[in-house]
């Protein structure tokens, strides 16, 4: 009842004999061959755009700006705000630039009288029913209505009746999207979006002409990671950020480009920050990484960098931590070191999620020098080696690059839920399935997808019988000429995760011509932490003969998913961190660190692309740069590191791991390595099967990290998102007990 | 003198030859009973299949079907059949878009869609057809769907036409039950299945795009074209929308022949037409009539004239609520076909005729019209959804005269800013109404303004009171609260 027209698409197509299944793909398919240019006329200059382009790109391409509400070139077009009206020679009409497909030799005006009068029309239509409360409305500033009313719409209204404006119910779409329908100019832009992204495909409209509603007629929360996305969208202020509201105006804040390392997925953003503070994160466009969007996460984490910062050093003195000096503190890190008595493998390194490659580099050639192997991760099973080994990069990036995610036409995910794991990621997966004919497996536990799929099992037998070509879903990706199989990160934390990846590899040898040809490589790792790859590629992980090794000095560089057991009784701790979490808890000497917003770093995403990630405010009190630290503490432990600069570290990453300097590229693993790394794999003893099955890595998306866990916002999602169903039994048991 | 007068004369008279042997100037209307396409129009003799091929339905349609889609399709271009849905196009056109070039190779299925949302106010014309002659549209189905290669139908009929649907599904028991419909229709190895769909009556699913998206399941909201339904329509494939009377007529038109349909008429306007004639005329009717039949005939003919005498007559609608009124001189001028009515600033839309005699209230009348649109635009697009509420509220105030005079001019321009900026036409269809208001009453709308101006003082924009606004507050200055009348002119 509420779905506009693209979204029920699918499941009409599916209804519909085979026949119409191919034609329908093949209209929609955005790969295929290069289409034929066409020339046409836009204000008497020759402009030549691909054929089947819109007159708007048209327009746009020569240099004509069209203004627009409805139209959004990652969306499907609406045609309906009519401001992108321009005329058309022959045409009786003005045309909607974006609804009309540019024809070849056609002549456009973009500038005459008729055209302004017509945008001039529609602006005060759209203005008649706004409440014109441009002071108090957050999107002041960066408003596409009040931009474009300055140039086509008059100065003062002839809107006068008395029966009034318009008025429009407000709707709850959760904690982080507010509304203000009063505002709303039904331009659908956050509908479709929802419908053919964010797979939310019940907001829609209600009513009829000027009773026509955004809404999801029974009212309910927006649940989707991406949700945060229709705030971008919405063109005037109906939809703004419920977290930033009333924070700031745009004109006042400071715009640093950097990188998200809420995921490994490494979304480009934009921090913005006035004075120390970041006010709020917005995505960045990069077509090969996130497009346009960022998962709510990235965008409202931010608050988080706030709260339970650690701001100076601190030494534990019996069950409480005092505030101590650097010098102090250093010091109580080298007097642990040695009264620990640790050597060799008893040194022992953990890096978590968030830390840095330059401070894992550093990390690394500090514990290295220690006369230690034991560099290990925060991660279940962590303290081993991995099992697809890291001497070979295809066994464990996303080989097959984001944007290939598009030409896929069957896709096997193994343990792993992207819509948690990599939410920007996931959102490919989703059109590509709206559009084409593809499809999707899963070898796991159940996943609550924005596609449908085909589940396959839950456990490592699921895998065998796949590889052996039972089932339904394997003779489907028997017949795909771009398969992909996407292992996730936790499939190696497995106990059966050198069986999963032993018969996947072997998979993949054996059908080497669909699955690792010169185009092609269809074995992808999802990896699901941001500095994860880049630990791999430098190599911090543990030998094998460290494995066991009791640890006596213990050195946790943002490690918060560990465990305090996993920490020997009596060995030294030092945590270096920005956040009071989980790690800092342990230790007996915490360094304060800077976040990623408050450091110039390196991060490496899942596909093994390094991107700079840059400061926008500075570190909070007492609290340095990670790598610095190292430096420091690598002096005061008498194993001075020999680099006095980031540009001498970075000549050391050159060194050890070319990859992770070579900014915003990826690069392809060749083809006889990738081999080599399957043969690898290949050749794993698998060990007796356990059989159980494979979980979700991630049961609550809004809470992984440090920072995630110190937000406001993102425990008011988890409260709204993830607990319903707790609240609802709390509720019950105490209902039980008062009774 | 006399020679030199004859002289003249022959020489006069062989200029003026032409004229002379011109034909006599040719007058429309009068159809005769063996003419009529609709002989059960009334629902007088019975509407099941036995009755039906007694008038003369289903009578070697085999043979029409055998002579192919392009014999068909010539047919219809040659009869110069156009639609009768209100926008006119030439049907044969229309239908040949179906089959393009290359169009075997498309394997998709194609569809007829027909048009039985009658939703026009005044129009009744194909509520008469499918409940009297429901088996001429099943028929006409299988005709219009094998000139283009459909491979079904479907009729989509307004909601509120129960008994309408109940015929035509019976109509299409019947045609399946004698084999007429299905795999081998009408024996004719030609596969043709007739679905029925029944609408919830919005009147923007009368739009031939808002109506597939109906049909698909979805709202009625008008499509983007291009693409058109021809190539992208229903379910996405090849899709022709066509309206009842169209389609009902195809049969007969096969039978007679194109050139007994092309003898009714004027150019361009030929063939019969079902004129729906309500309002203030002594016997409201429906009735087969000559296209091209001058206005004041066809309502002194068949409708017994105007209440009260011809002189009694206000104005005229005469295509249905989307087309400008005319007033009475150009109601006796008038012929009842597309061109004419379009010259003279109106069209012929759905044929309906809406008659308003000097008790009306006129402004009242567009006002409820206004009304109409507002509630059913279906809120898609900015101009028709704000501009239709916009014009109701203005509409309301003029009918009671609370307005300024300037807002009559606001008012046109606002109807100039709907008119052609929207997705589909009704935004147009709203803002006709209006126009014709304006263009042909204006003095009743200017001194409606006056009387209620003396009455209660002035009026600002909006129509608010002046008195009643407290002008020490801060008001806006554009309220047109100080301007300064202009001398009034006297009309003639």
């Amino acid at each position: 009842m509420l779905r506009l027209s693209s979204s029920s698409s699918r499941r009409l197509l599916n209804a519909a004999s085979s026949v119409v299944r191919t034609v329908e793909s093949r209209g929609f398919a955005t790969t295929g061959a290069r289409r034929a240019d066409i020339t046409l006329t836009v204000d008497g200059k020759e402009v030549t755009v691909p054929q089947g382009s819109a007159l708007i790109q048209a327009c746009e391409a020569a240099g004509a700006s069209i203004p627009r509400f409805c139209y959004h070139d990652r969306l499907a077009i609406a045609g309906n705000c009519r401001m992108c009206l321009v005329e058309v020679q022959r045409s009786p009409k003005p045309v909607a630039s974006c609804a009309m497909p540019a024809m070849p030799g056609s002549v456009v005006f973009t500038n005459t009288p008729l055209v302004h009068e017509a945008r001039e029309g529609v602006m005060e239509f759209l203005l008649a029913n706004h409440p014109l409360d441009c002071p108090i409305c957050d999107q002041g500033g960066e408003c596409d209505l009040q931009d474009q009313s300055m140039r086509y719409g008059s100065d003062r209204t002839r809107f006068h009746e008395i029966a009034g404006k318009r008025a429009v119910e407000d709707k709850n779409l959760g904690p982080l999207v507010k509304t203000s329908m009063n505002r709303c100019i039904q331009c659908t832009r956050c509908v479709r979006f929802a419908n053919e992204v964010a797979g939310v495909e019940d907001l829609g409209t209600s009513g009829r002409g000027n009773d026509m509603q955004i809404g999801m007629y029974v009212e309910k929360t927006l649940a989707s990671e991406l949700s945060g996305n229709i705030v971008d969208l919405c063109p005037v202020g109906a939809l703004t950020s419920k977290p930033y509201a009333f924070h700031a105006r745009p004109w006042e804040l400071k715009k640093t480009e950097s990188v998200d390392v809420l995921d490994a997925v490494g979304s480009n953003i934009r921090v913005d920050s006035r004075g120390v503070q970041v006010m709020r994160v917005q995505p960045r466009v990069n077509d090969d990484v996130n497009e346009e969007w960022i998962s709510d996460k990235t965008r409202y984490a931010y608050d988080g960098l706030r709260f339970q910062r650690l701001t100076v050093p601190l030494i534990r003195q019996g069950d409480r931590f005092v505030s101590a000096t650097w010098e102090d503190a250093l010091n109580a890190v080298a007097q642990g070191l040695q009264a620990s008595g640790a050597k060799g493998d008893e040194i022992k390194a953990v890096a978590g999620a968030l830390a840095d490659t330059e401070s894992l580099v550093a990390l690394k050639d500090f514990i290295n020098r220690l006369g230690s192997d034991n560099l290990t991760t925060d991660q279940p099973r962590g303290d081993e080696p991995p099992v697809h080994g890291v001497d070979i990069r295809s066994n464990y990036l996303f080989n097959s690059t984001i944007p290939a995610l598009d030409k896929a036409d069957a896709i096997l995910l193994v343990g792993t839920n992207p819509r948690h794991e990599a939410a920007v990621l996931n959102s490919r997966i989703r059109r590509n399935w709206l559009n084409t004919q593809m499809e999707v497996g899963l070898i796991g536990e159940q996943i609550d997808a924005i596609y449908r799929y085909d589940h396959i099992g839950t456990d490592l037998k699921a895998v065998d019988q796949f590889v052996a070509g039972k089932g339904a879903f394997a003779e489907k990706f028997k017949a795909a000429k771009n398969p992909l199989i996407i292992v996730g990160s936790a499939v190696a934390e497995h106990a059966d995760g050198a069986a999963v990846f032993k018969a996947l590899s072997t998979f993949v040898q054996k059908n080497k011509d669909r699955l690792l040809t010169p185009e092609w490589n269809g074995f992808s790792v999802l990896q699901r932490e941001a500095s994860r790859t880049a630990a791999y590629d430098i190599g911090f992980v543990p030998s094998t003969k460290s494995k066991g090794v009791k640890a006596k000095f213990v050195y946790l560089l943002n490690a918060d998913n560990i465990t305090p057991d996993s920490i020997p009784e009596n060995a030294f701790v030092v945590y270096q961190g920005h956040h009071g979490d989980a790690g800092a808890e342990l230790a007996d000497v915490c360094l304060p660190g800077a976040a990623y917003t408050e450091k110039g770093s390196t991060w490496v995403n899942t596909e093994g692309r390094a991107q700079h990630g840059r400061a926008a405010v500075p570190p909070p009190g007492a609290s340095r740069e990670d790598w610095k630290i190292i430096r420091a503490v690598s002096e005061v432990a008498g194993v001075t590191l020999p680099y006095d600069s980031i540009l001498t570290l970075r000549d050391r990453m050159w060194e050890i791991a070319p990859s992770t300097v070579k900014y915003d590229e990826t690069e392809p693993t060749t083809l006889d390595i990738s081999a080599a790394g399957l043969a690898s794999m290949a050749g794993l003893s698998a060990g007796k099967a356990s059989g159980v099955p494979f979980r979700k890595p991630i049961t609550n998306f809004y809470q992984t990290d440090p920072i995630s866990r110190a937000s406001v916002t993102m425990a008011q999602c988890t409260r709204s998102f993830v607990d319903q169903a707790n609240i609802a039994d709390d509720a019950k048991l105490a209902a039980a007990q008062t009774a | 003198m006399l020679p030199v007068r004859r002289a003249f004369s022959t020489s006069a008279r062989r200029a003026l030859a032409t004229v002379q042997d011109a034909p006599p100037v040719r007058h429309y209307g009068g159809l005769k009973d063996q003419d009529r396409i609709f002989t059960n129009l009334y629902c007088r003799h019975d509407h099941g299949i036995k009755g039906a091929q007694a008038r003369g339905d289903w009578h070697k349609t085999k043979e029409i079907l055998l002579k192919g889609d392009n014999w068909i399709i010539q047919t219809m271009k040659d009869s110069g059949l156009r639609g009768r849905g209100g926008a006119g196009f030439p049907s044969g056109l229309k239908w040949s878009f179906m089959n393009k070039p290359g169009w075997e190779n498309d394997k998709r299925p194609r569809y007829l869609v027909v048009n039985a949302d009658e939703g026009e106010p005044g129009t009744c014309k194909d509520r008469e057809i499918m409940r009297g002659d429901p088996h001429k549209l099943v028929e006409g189905c299988l005709v219009a769907g094998r000139a283009m290669n459909a491979t079904a139908a479907y009729i989509y009929i307004r909601g509120e036409f129960y008994q309408e649907a109940a015929h035509v599904e019976q109509a299409i028991q019947e045609a399946y039950k004698a084999g007429l419909l299905g795999k081998n229709a009408c024996g004719s190895g030609y596969a043709f299945d007739v679905y029925v769909h029944r609408g919830a009556g919005a009147y923007i699913c009368g739009e031939e795009t808002a109506l597939i998206e109906s049909l698909e399941g979805k709202q009625g909201k008008p499509r983007l074209k291009p693409p058109f339904p021809a190539d992208v329509g229903l379910f996405g494939c090849p899709s022709t929308v066509a309206n009842v009377e169209t389609v009902a007529v195809a049969p007969t038109i096969c039978r007679r022949g194109s050139a007994w349909f092309a003898g009714f008429g004027r150019e361009r306007n030929q063939g019969t037409k079902l004129y729906c004639v309500s309002g203030h005329v002594n016997n409201p009717a429906v009735v087969e009539e000559e296209m091209s039949i001058p206005l004041r005939e066809l309502l002194e003919k068949h409708c017994g004239g105007i209440r009260g005498g011809w002189d009694n007559l206000l104005g005229i609608i005469p295509g249905g609520s989307s087309v400008p009124v005319l007033p009475i001189k150009a109601c006796g001028e008038v012929l009842m076909d597309y061109d004419s009515l379009k010259d003279a600033g109106s069209g012929l839309g759905t044929g309906a005729v809406i008659v308003m005699d000097k008790s009306t209230d006129i402004v009242a009348a567009i006002a409820r019209l206004s009304h109409f649109y507002k509630h059913e635009s279906c809120g898609q697009c900015t101009p028709c959804r704000e501009g239709t509420t916009w014009l109701m509220r203005t509409m309301d105030r003029l009918v009671v005269g609370r307005a300024h005079h300037r807002e009559i001019d606001m008012l046109l321009e606002l109807t100039k800013q709907i008119e052609g900026r929207t997705i589909c036409a009704l935004g147009d269809a709203a803002a006709w109404p209006v126009q014709g208001l304006m263009r042909h009453f204006r003095p009743e709308v200017e001194a409606r303004i006056d009387k209620f101006r003396a009455e209660h003082g002035p009026v600002l924009f909006g129509g608010q009171l002046k008195s009643e606004v407290d002008f020490s507050l801060a008001v806006p200055d554009n309220l047109g609260g100080s301007l300064v009348d202009a001398p009034k002119q006297t009309r003639v």
